[in-house]
């Protein structure tokens, strides 16, 4: 354990001195705050604008730094040959991979939360600037904590991503494996839709490829409550719970594929 | 007692992506290093060196054989406790500072953050890295990432080291450095196993060689082994004689080469031994001025072996 919480300090040493982080990061916040203004132009529905813009926000930067951060981890070592020097320590395999991917998941987190804090921030301040009337006509409060809900979906989602992206990056280049990431990503999206695929194909081997990929890809979309705690549809917190378990369950089985496959690679 | 063992260690790579063929990179290595030497391992470019490196290190696993390091199979995680490694031209973490790297590698040997950092300021100071420790590694010249690869390799004080072409990108006083401290290390009891294909360094630091060629190892031995009995003759040199009295000798020099003034070297036989000539010239006036045996360098051997293996280039297909 020692040697992966190393691994994984290193990263996140190395991912905030990282400027492409920043950028996104610095990006993101503007959003969030931009979301307020955008919220001003539309009348009674300041609110809902901007935590649909904040929520979507935080989930859309999250996934630009775990897929271009994440692609590059493993990658990036290889290449550069920082690996052998790493390897040649009392360093195993699969602590390499696990440090990598603990310190690109703290680098999640942090960067979740300074957005979280960003878009609470704002929903705060027009809190404050509101009269009566116009909270009267809020289907939730603008701190509503169910927002929460919301931002530790798209964490787990952001997570799953990640192992994606550094199982892709275990054997192929950041580009290919950026790539197939996104199309995981999307793919994932449309699950569901897979599922009923054999209904309205013809061709027998579509209709098996497309229940493949429903049982192996992850459902995405069960990730995303943001719907609902905008219009104030209450989550069951044993949703939360099962889904987070969902996607705690994709990371443990994607970063023991990768693990297998890191094992048996040659650093030529 | 043997510090590395290497027991028919093959490589075999695929070249190609559409009609992937094999390619023998290291053919059936047996060697043993004695713990307490420097081992030069040589070869010319692409003979196989940095593979061998790489399978002791488990970065590459063998197609056949077994290596062992202090006793314990290569890639185990005691073994790596107790060795060093610097890579042939080694990169590290961009953001990262001397200082950073050199602590954090120390962290993973399990040393406190205390006496990580007091290994990297020594280390550091070691191998000449001043104030430029605290500065980003990306900012570092080839011969400054060298200097903080050889620090790293020490940072758990290792039983073993392995250098990989640890002179490339050094300036003169950079490998004269580098060679005291491969000394010093050595009377200190580590184990120096380094790759090279720089004969003079090898031939300053090594006790022991082992010379690979296309893959194959083609000659290994102590220095002294190797060049002991390898004398094949004399240079005298001698002055104050003119060439004419020297010719006088001519059927027991080989070769004269004026060397400037009255001063002159002349290449003697191995046998009869030199005093005689010697005797003849200080009788007409001649002054010594050096008597030297005539030796095989290491790279003569090394030229010769090579040539004789038949395998000037690197690795063959299969």
């Amino acid at each position: 354990m020692r040697v992966i919480y190393r691994v994984a300090v290193s990263v996140f040493r190395e991912s905030v001195r990282d400027r492409v982080l920043y950028s996104l990061l610095v990006f993101a916040v503007l959003l969030i705050v931009a979301s307020y203004l955008l919220g001003q132009l539309t009348a009674g529905q300041d609110l809902k604008i901007i935590k649909d813009l904040g929520l979507a926000a935080i989930a859309t930067f999250g996934l630009f730094i775990a897929i271009f951060i994440g692609v590059g981890l493993v990658w990036k070592e290889v290449d550069r040959r920082s690996i052998y020097s790493l390897l040649s320590k009392p360093v195993r395999r699969h602590e390499f991979v696990l440090g990598k991917y603990a310190g690109l998941a703290l680098t999640l987190v942090v960067n979740v939360g300074a957005m979280t804090v960003t878009f609470y921030s704002v929903l705060g301040y027009l809190a404050w600037l509101a009269d009566d009337t116009a909270r009267a006509g809020w289907a939730a409060p603008a701190m509503d904590p169910a927002l929460l809900a919301a931002v530790a979906l798209i964490l787990v989602e952001l997570l799953v991503v990640t192992a994606v992206a550094l199982f892709f990056s275990t054997f192929s280049s950041p580009f290919l494996s950026a790539a197939l990431t996104l199309g995981v990503w999307i793919v994932g999206r449309f699950n569901d839709d897979l599922r009923h695929f054999e209904d309205v194909l013809e061709s027998q081997a579509a209709a098996v490829l497309a229940r493949a990929l429903y049982y192996v890809l992850p459902n995405f979309a069960a990730f995303d409550v943001k719907a609902q705690v905008v219009h104030a549809v209450p989550v069951d917190l044993a949703y939360v719970g099962l889904t987070a378990a969902y996607g705690v369950t994709y990371v443990a089985l994607l970063l023991a594929a990768a693990v297998v496959v890191f094992e048996r690679r040659d650093f030529r | 007692m043997v510090a590395i063992h290497t027991d028919g260690l093959t490589k075999h790579y695929s070249v190609g992506f559409w009609r992937p063929r094999p390619y023998l990179a290291l053919d059936s290595l047996t060697l043993d290093v004695e713990a307490g030497e420097v081992f030069g391992f040589l070869g010319p470019n692409g003979a196989g060196k940095t593979t061998t490196l790489k399978l002791l290190m488990q970065l590459i696993y063998p197609s056949s054989g077994s290596a062992e390091i202090l006793g314990r199979p290569a890639g185990d995680v005691e073994a790596r406790r107790r060795i060093g490694y610097l890579p042939e031209n080694p990169y590290f973490y961009d953001y990262l500072t001397a200082e950073e790297l050199l602590e954090y590698f120390a962290s993973l040997f399990g040393y406190a953050a205390a006496e990580g950092r007091r290994r990297a300021a020594a280390l550091l100071d070691e191998v000449g890295i001043g104030a430029e420790r605290r500065m980003p590694l990306r900012t570092f010249s080839k011969g400054m990432i060298q200097r903080v690869g050889i620090a790293q390799a020490l940072v758990n004080d290792p039983e073993v080291l392995f250098l990989d072409e640890p002179m490339s990108g050094l300036d003169p006083l950079g490998r004269l450095e580098i060679r005291r401290l491969v000394l010093r290390l050595r009377d200190q009891g580590c184990t120096v196993f380094f790759s090279s294909h720089v004969l003079a360094d090898a031939e300053a630091l090594c006790s022991s060689v082992g010379i690979l060629a296309g893959g194959r190892l083609v000659a290994s031995g102590t220095l002294s082994e190797i060049l002991a009995f390898q004398a094949h003759g004399w240079e005298l040199v001698v002055s104050g004689i003119s060439r004419d009295m020297i010719e006088r000798e001519l059927q027991l020099i080989t070769k004269i080469t004026p060397l400037g003034g009255d001063r002159f070297a002349l290449e003697l036989p191995l046998s009869p031994p030199p005093e005689r000539v010697l005797s003849d010239l200080i009788g007409c006036g001649a002054s010594l001025v050096s008597l030297n045996p005539l030796r095989k360098t290491l790279e003569d051997y090394f030229v010769e072996r090579v040539a004789s293996s038949g395998r000037t280039h690197g690795a063959r297909p299969d």
